[in-house]
């Protein structure tokens, strides 16, 4: 079973929920897809053992067989390639913006004279290991760096089937969100009673329906704002699988990168009893 | 006219809330919010949208299934596995790179403009205001973003604005760099949590890449003085100035409730905080000013 914990809005306890789930089933993987802002590993303090770099394809021109066409700049929906025309080395030359590219292939497989191959350009690492039974790994993009699509792929590429797979996605309703959050069987978006929660929640929603994912709430911190999540999650029919309170002790758990499972035994069942719920939940939504 | 954007790394520091509260205390200014994934400033500046706008960006693959010989071509050249075994586009994982159209010998797949969002440009009680929502599944936050900060600045010159306030979105890639670009001052909101710090770092190594100037905003300080104590020697460290410390309130969440900027709800030391941090942001623009 592949789970995913996303969120519309941040800093609502995606990873808090994740970190918390992993600790609470057996036979996990984790996959921290929040490659622009990985943190899961603070709180489960993996040992690595892997580092595999990351990449997208980006074109070379080999000057030898270029004749400044053009053919690759007209080819290029993303602007990548400029050139100027007349041949190499007599004015002609043409221009490479790689962190344009998106490695779609279009330019050295068209180029008529098969002057263009492709090279990897390093974009983010991805770090995998071990932490107290639980198979690790993450994604880094590199600062600077605009595309985490490509780079998640590569992370999602190393899901293990025969495990319970979590996914913690990063914040946000488009394309790196949805990029985490495909191939999950169920999608547990986090959110708080806030009317900045309840809007972004909205649209996440949307979002999984767009792509067909079953979904259901956990509402954190439920007791800070008012009641708009459960009175949209009662008219909308989405099940709320947990709903936590705002509390000291959890905040200050989360700010040294601690768990609550082990340190707030109350919540132990109920993160184990957690899975259940989205299996029950899932059944009831074919 | 002076660009500050507020910006965090990692979601829910406290960016919208500290933005809409700059929006009430900055005179003379337009607000622009680019987090348009998961935009929540309006909620708070009760924006009324005077012009609304198409934001056409990249196109989308579609497959003619009267033309389509089904050879599987597209398939196998397809980086995206967009292409489906039955010969349909999923237009969520299409990219747009027309490679597919290119090589199809049966001209059987066409290109078609994609309506990926909306922009806005709305008044509030605290200026101008532009603001945009991404369509579901789109793509391209990074363009709609550098487009509606274009607007922002249109606007701004018009009028004669003093600041352009931007309220950023998390993370460290393509709508954050669109959204930091050319300003004039980067506030990272960050709080004492071990996260509040990694993603932290990373922004300000991002600001750095983009060379903008930034301060640093300790949210929720008294959470964990511990990890503010060491916010504090990074940002030494760094030469980087810590320009408020707002001590954690229940009332924040309840004046989102309330749908108004902080300042307007409550008169205590949190906004007190606000109302120093945006001083030291007007005086360091003014700094700049006399200096360039």
């Amino acid at each position: 079973m592949i789970i995913s914990v996303a969120s519309g809005k941040g800093g609502t306890g995606k990873t808090t929920i994740a970190i918390n789930l992993a600790l609470s089933v057996r036979n996990v993987q984790f996959l921290d897809c929040d490659v622009e802002e990985p943190n899961a590993h603070l709180f489960l303090k993996p040992l690595f053992s892997e580092r595999i770099s990351g990449f997208i394809p980006v074109p070379e021109i080999d000057g030898e067989k270029c004749d400044c066409c053009g053919r690759c700049q007209e080819v290029c929906v993303f602007n990548t390639i400029a050139v100027l025309p007349g041949k190499i080395r007599e004015h002609g030359s043409v221009l490479i913006f790689p962190h344009l590219c998106h490695g779609c292939g279009a330019c050295s497989l068209l180029c008529p004279r098969r002057a263009i191959h492709e090279v990897n350009k390093e974009i983010g690492i991805i770090e995998k290991g071990f932490s107290d039974g639980i198979q690790f790994v993450h994604g880094k993009l590199n600062i600077g760096e605009a595309m985490s699509p490509p780079l998640i792929r590569q992370v999602k590429k190393h899901i293990d089937p025969t495990k319970t797979v979590i996914i913690d996605a990063p914040p946000g309703t488009t394309c790196p969100v949805i990029e985490s959050v495909r191939g999950s069987d169920y999608c547990i978006l986090v959110t708080e009673p806030t009317p900045f929660g309840l809007n972004d929640l909205i649209l996440a929603v949307e979002m999984l329906k767009t792509i067909s994912i079953p979904y259901g709430i956990i509402l954190n911190r439920y007791d800070i704002g008012d009641d708009c999540v459960d009175i949209y999650a009662r008219e909308n029919g989405i099940s709320v699988l947990m709903k936590i309170p705002f509390d000291r002790e959890i905040a200050s758990l989360y700010s040294k990168g601690l768990p609550i499972v082990g340190y707030k035994r109350e919540y132990d069942s109920e993160f184990k009893n957690l899975i259940e719920k989205m299996n029950l939940n899932t059944q009831g939504h074919n | 006219m002076k660009q500050i954007v507020i910006i965090s790394g990692k979601g829910g520091t406290g960016k919208t809330v500290l933005t809409a509260s700059f929006a009430f205390l900055a005179k003379n200014k337009v607000m622009v919010d680019c987090d348009v994934d998961a935009a929540d400033l309006h909620l708070l500046l009760h924006a009324f949208v005077k012009e609304r706008f198409e934001f056409r960006s990249g196109q989308t693959a579609r497959i003619d299934k009267a033309r389509c010989c089904e050879c599987g071509e597209c398939i196998d050249m397809c980086r995206f596995d967009a292409i489906g075994k039955d010969f349909v586009i999923d237009p969520v994982s299409c990219e747009g790179c027309a490679l597919c159209s290119r090589i199809c010998q049966y001209g059987a797949i066409a290109m078609e403009e994609n309506v990926s969002g909306e922009w806005f440009i709305s008044d509030t009680r605290y200026g101008p205001f532009v603001h945009a929502r991404l369509g579901i599944a789109e793509d391209n936050s990074g363009k709609l973003v550098s487009r509606i900060r274009q607007a922002a600045k249109e606007i701004a010159e018009k009028e004669k604005k003093s600041y352009i306030l931007i309220d950023g979105p998390p993370g460290v890639g393509c709508p954050v760099i669109a959204s930091i670009t050319d300003t004039d001052l980067a506030v990272v909101v960050t709080e004492p949590t071990l996260s509040g710090i990694h993603d932290m770092l990373r922004i300000i190594d991002t600001t750095g890449h983009f060379h903008v100037p930034v301060k640093v905003v300790i949210n929720k300080f008294d959470l964990n003085p511990e990890n503010s104590g060491k916010i504090n020697d990074i940002c030494e460290s760094k030469d980087i100035e810590i320009v408020g410390r707002i001590p954690f309130s229940a009332k924040v969440p309840r004046s989102l409730v309330q749908a108004v900027p902080f300042i307007e709800y409550a008169q205590d030391e949190v906004a007190g905080e606000i109302i120093s941090i945006w001083s030291k942001m007007e005086s360091i623009m003014k700094e700049k000013k006399s200096s360039n």
